[in-house]
């Protein structure tokens, strides 16, 4: 059974730039930058028990650092992806010592209020940003003399990344710093009784996600080249959480399946509906109310049962 | 922080706390020697858990000074004071539910560990702290159970993983808020046998609500009513002390 997911998978992967359109070999990479971000985001949700409304702001800085860089001041894509990532690590350095003040509803809070400045900060400072014109006309590395411009070749290079992604943060939260985590987020209190520095090892795991948000965000504009004020704006956090709830917060596999399903829904039904928010609305109250713990718990749970095992 | 060498294990000094209004640590001193069985009571709301939360560092006293082997320790944050070697349960059962039971007491092992930094080699990589955390479920007599996940054990088993996770530490000074709290006759002989195993290396002092389940386990026996110690001193004279019969039987 196992074996037939991962063939499943493996073939989903492998098979868009070789059958399918452009169109869909490009919804393909976005739905893998998506991944990576809902997953960087799912390290503090699901894992460390903090949910954060304000995740969009790695995605954007990152996105934006490189944007700058690369358009305005003349460096290359090397030393701007270095940067940028760099800079968005150290934000995320930043914010946590402030977000993390607070736990649960405050530190929710304290996340909105932080990527709200940052989306009102891209809108108004024009003259460096563009202001609500966005920056355009960008373009995308060319890794080892590769370029990246076809839908095809992109779309490896963000398997690439999203496949190595997978495995860090997988590596992560199976370590036994990962254990620390989980333990955090379950008894805090206990765990400070057993010699867990609570505050440091949610601190580690925000800067941590704020890294892969970054690496996301890098993807992000390479993608477009193009980015907006609209990337560091609540909505993209909220459409990110939405996936990482929807596909399982917690788990591995879940928030690469919920953004899936976002993005397919945002690209599919905007066409034939204006108001696409509202089925994704009702698709997400679909979900919470047939499967609570979301997708990917929720389907593992039912094909055990369909096969007749306990539990 | 001074160290210095005392003579005590455990050192309160005329700890207060009061919430709003309500006091509920009225100058308490409290001086343990090391290797003492310390037991606590008092009825309810005698300010007994509170007193564990501040010496444990949940709760910030409003003034007064905690010591533990001659350090200051009043102002440390809790996960400093388990690297000093003070090690605590709770009267609510705190345990990782989903997780198993041999995965709740390797956390124990692990919070004092520099691997629990550790971000890319999993747990299961430190076999010593899997066999010592299988060695103290055996000492409990819970290794049968190792595997399965806390939701599925009895409550009495919870007791014991309870205990078991702060053993496991080998704490210098260990906090027992009830162990025996909802316990059945044949589990409190049990986990009794189990409280009077520990070795005299670890300074015990205990909580008990009701003083006849936990007096034979100790020496010494504090007794506080409305967050003041009313009598202190060697078991058999607290228990002959009239203020004693006062508290528990009323006047």
């Amino acid at each position: 059974m196992k074996w037939i997911g991962a063939a499943l998978l493996a073939g989903s992967l492998l098979l868009p730039p070789i059958f399918a359109g452009d169109f869909y070999v490009n919804l393909a990479s976005q739905i893998l930058i998506a991944a990576i971000f809902a997953l960087s985001l799912n390290l503090l949700v699901g894992f460390g028990g903090m949910t954060s409304l304000g995740h969009a702001s790695y995605l954007g800085v990152a996105a934006y650092i490189s944007a700058l860089l690369t358009s305005r001041y003349g460096f290359g894509h090397g030393a701007a992806a270095f940067l940028s990532i760099a800079g968005t690590t150290a934000m995320a350095a930043f914010f946590g010592v402030i977000a993390l003040r607070a736990s649960g509803l405050g530190f929710l809070m304290i996340t909105l209020a932080l990527s709200q400045v940052l989306w009102g900060l891209a809108y108004r400072i024009s003259n460096v940003t563009n202001g609500d014109n966005g920056i355009a006309g960008l373009t995308r590395p060319a890794p080892f003399g590769i370029s990246l411009d076809s839908p095809i070749s992109f779309y490896w290079f963000a398997l690439i990344v999203a496949t190595f992604a997978l495995a860090m943060m997988t590596i992560f939260v199976s370590s036994a710093f990962g254990s620390s985590l989980k333990g955090v987020r379950d008894q805090p209190r206990r765990m400070a009784a057993l010699g867990f520095n609570p505050w440091l090892i949610r601190w580690f795991t925000f800067v941590y996600a704020g890294f892969w948000g970054g690496v996301s965000g890098l993807l992000y504009v390479y993608y477009h080249k193009y980015i907006h004020p609209t990337s560091l704006s609540t909505t993209s956090s909220a459409e990110a959480l939405l996936g990482v709830i929807a596909g399982g917060s917690g788990t591995l596999g879940g928030p690469a399946v919920g953004a899936a399903l976002v993005l397919l829904l945002k690209n599919y039904v905007s066409a034939y509906l204006e108001r696409w928010n509202m089925l994704l609305g009702l698709v997400f109250l679909f979900i919470v109310l047939v499967m609570p713990t979301g997708i990917v718990p929720g389907v593992s749970s039912l094909t055990a049962r369909l096969r007749g095992e306990p539990r | 922080m001074t160290a210095s060498t005392s003579s005590y294990a455990l050192e309160v000094v005329n700890l207060k706390k009061a919430f709003g209004g309500l006091t509920v640590t009225q100058n308490v001193s409290l001086s343990i020697r090391p290797g003492e069985r310390r037991l606590i009571i008092g009825p309810n709301g005698a300010g007994k858990t509170t007193l564990f939360n501040q010496i444990s560092g949940d709760l910030r006293p409003n003034s007064g000074a905690i010591r533990l082997f001659g350090s200051d320790i009043t102002h440390l944050p809790p996960h400093r004071r388990a690297h000093f070697g003070l090690s605590r349960t709770y009267q609510i059962i705190t345990l990782f539910s989903g997780d198993t039971l041999e995965h709740n007491i390797t956390l124990g092992l692990l919070g004092l560990r520099p691997a629990r930094w550790q971000m890319w080699r999993p747990l299961s990589f430190y076999r010593d702290i899997a066999a010592e955390a299988r060695r103290t479920l055996d000492a409990v007599g819970l290794l049968q159970l190792a595997a399965h996940p806390i939701s599925d054990i009895a409550y009495g088993e919870r007791r014991r993983v309870e205990l078991a996770m702060a053993l496991v530490q080998k704490p210098r000074v260990l906090l027992l808020d009830e162990p025996l709290a909802g316990l059945s006759n044949t589990e409190r002989s049990t986990v009794k046998s189990l409280i009077s195993s520990i070795p005299r290396e670890t300074t015990v002092i205990m909580i008990e609500h009701d003083m006849d389940t936990a007096l034979d386990l100790a020496e010494t026996v504090t007794l506080l009513n409305y967050g003041r110690v009313i009598v202190d001193g060697e078991r058999d004279a607290v228990i002959a002390d009239e203020r004693t019969r006062e508290v528990y039987l009323g006047t």
